[in-house]
């Protein structure tokens, strides 16, 4: 008997660790365990990225809809092609565009898309044509002294 | 002069026959021995005392260690108004280093320093002796459950203290400093990695088990079997083995990171 509970303690405690690992693989690091299945890849080529990073957020009207899945360099362009991922359940039309928004003065990067007017909707693969980089402070602040001069 | 000389040609030969017995000592306690049954009953019952019954100083721990770090995170934050990102602050700091290192410590000092003890006194009262006489080996039927019940609870331990923390660090930045909720487990998640932080703090804490519970049953074995060799042995349990951890954390840390 007393050897019975200390083996259930055991097996409890090592359940334990286990459930550890698992609540902070998808509480603290995000990981989703979501398949493509309900979900679709969309493309969109930006000029600056500003620290954008993978994983960042995608979202529309302050909703996330969906996560960027990985960053490129288009050698050809040299432009940063991002490839997100966007929940099947938001269909987007084709003059969507994307910019790169900064939640807060310090926060971190995510893209906002804004809706279009086009009845016509991206498929999986599509590039989103109308995209805006991110504003870069240092570029502001060159642009203004330069203006100054003047 | 020439004393000074053999003084210290002594203590250099002491030293490395004391590090090729802890090495000898710990490739001949990996063997698990023959059978599964008896050797796993063993182990089951070392994962208990090693396990178990540090629970309760682990998970208090975490929580006390969570609730500071969001207080002083918080604090810091605020002066640059990005207090939003204590989340982030809190889970990266647990999982990269809190979490393993404070969970080795203390599993230093609640189980390293009580393997050492034990083993010590099986030496002393000779019953290591009397297992060799009957045919028994002592490092397969004493050591080996102890090693390899180090080896896979200390990373246990060290996943349930961040969790611990990491809750911890939520009730005090969203109960108490009115942090929205939300951003705390948004900022969270959108910089926290399953691989770069979460399995490389495993990764870390895995070494650490095997050092530390090696560092304790060796004192033990090694311990001159009076009372007073007992009591340096423990010591030396927990002085090597904190130092142990300290030091091997800022090389793991700069293997896995870079930046040499």
């Amino acid at each position: 008997m007393q050897l019975k509970t200390m083996e259930i303690s055991v097996g409890a405690f090592v359940i334990a660790g286990v459930l550890a690992l698992v609540v902070l693989a998808f509480n603290a690091s995000g990981l989703s365990y979501k398949s493509s299945d309900d979900s679709y890849i969309l493309y969109a080529r930006f000029e600056n990225l500003a620290g954008l990073s993978e994983r960042a957020k995608v979202s529309m009207s302050g909703v996330t809809i969906g996560r960027v899945m990985s960053i490129d360099l288009d050698t050809e362009d040299y432009v940063a092609v991002v490839k997100m991922s966007i929940n099947k359940g938001v269909p987007l039309s084709t003059d969507t565009s994307a910019s790169i928004l900064t939640a807060g003065l310090l926060g971190e990067k995510y893209i906002g898309l804004s809706v279009g007017a086009d009845e016509e909707t991206l498929l999986a693969g599509d590039e989103i044509e109308d995209t805006q980089s991110s504003i870069v402070l240092e570029e502001l602040i060159g642009q203004f002294l330069f203006s100054r001069s003047e | 002069m020439l004393n000074r000389v053999q003084a210290l040609g002594v203590w250099c030969l002491r030293q490395c026959g004391s590090v090729g017995r802890a090495t000898l000592f710990l490739f001949n306690a990996l063997s698990w021995g023959k059978g599964f049954r008896a050797p796993f009953k063993r182990f089951i019952a070392q994962v208990f005392a090693l396990g178990v019954l540090s629970l309760p100083i682990v998970l208090v721990a975490g929580l006390f260690v969570g609730m500071v770090l969001a207080l002083q995170g918080y604090h810091i934050l605020v002066g640059y108004g990005s207090q939003e990102a204590i989340g982030q602050m809190v889970a990266l700091s647990l999982l990269r280093e809190f979490g393993p290192v404070v969970t080795a410590l203390l599993f230093v000092g609640r189980a390293g320093s009580a393997l050492t003890a034990e083993i010590a006194l099986m030496k002393t009262t000779e019953q290591l002796s009397a297992m060799s006489i009957m045919g028994v080996d002592p490092l397969q039927r004493v050591m080996a459950p102890r090693l390899w019940a180090g080896v896979i609870t200390l990373p246990l331990l060290a996943l349930m203290f961040s969790v611990m923390g990491i809750y911890g660090g939520a009730l005090v930045a969203v109960d108490v400093l009115d942090i929205y909720e939300g951003s705390y487990w948004a900022n969270m998640q959108s910089s926290v990695s399953f691989y770069e932080d979460i399995m490389k703090g495993v990764m870390k804490t895995v070494v650490f088990a095997l050092v530390v519970t090696w560092i304790a049953i060796f004192h033990g074995w090694d311990a001159t079997p009076t009372s007073q060799g007992m009591s340096r042995a423990t010591t030396a349990t927990v002085v090597q083995g904190s130092l142990a951890v300290l030091a091997l954390d800022f090389i793991l840390t700069a293997v896995m990171v870079g930046g040499f």
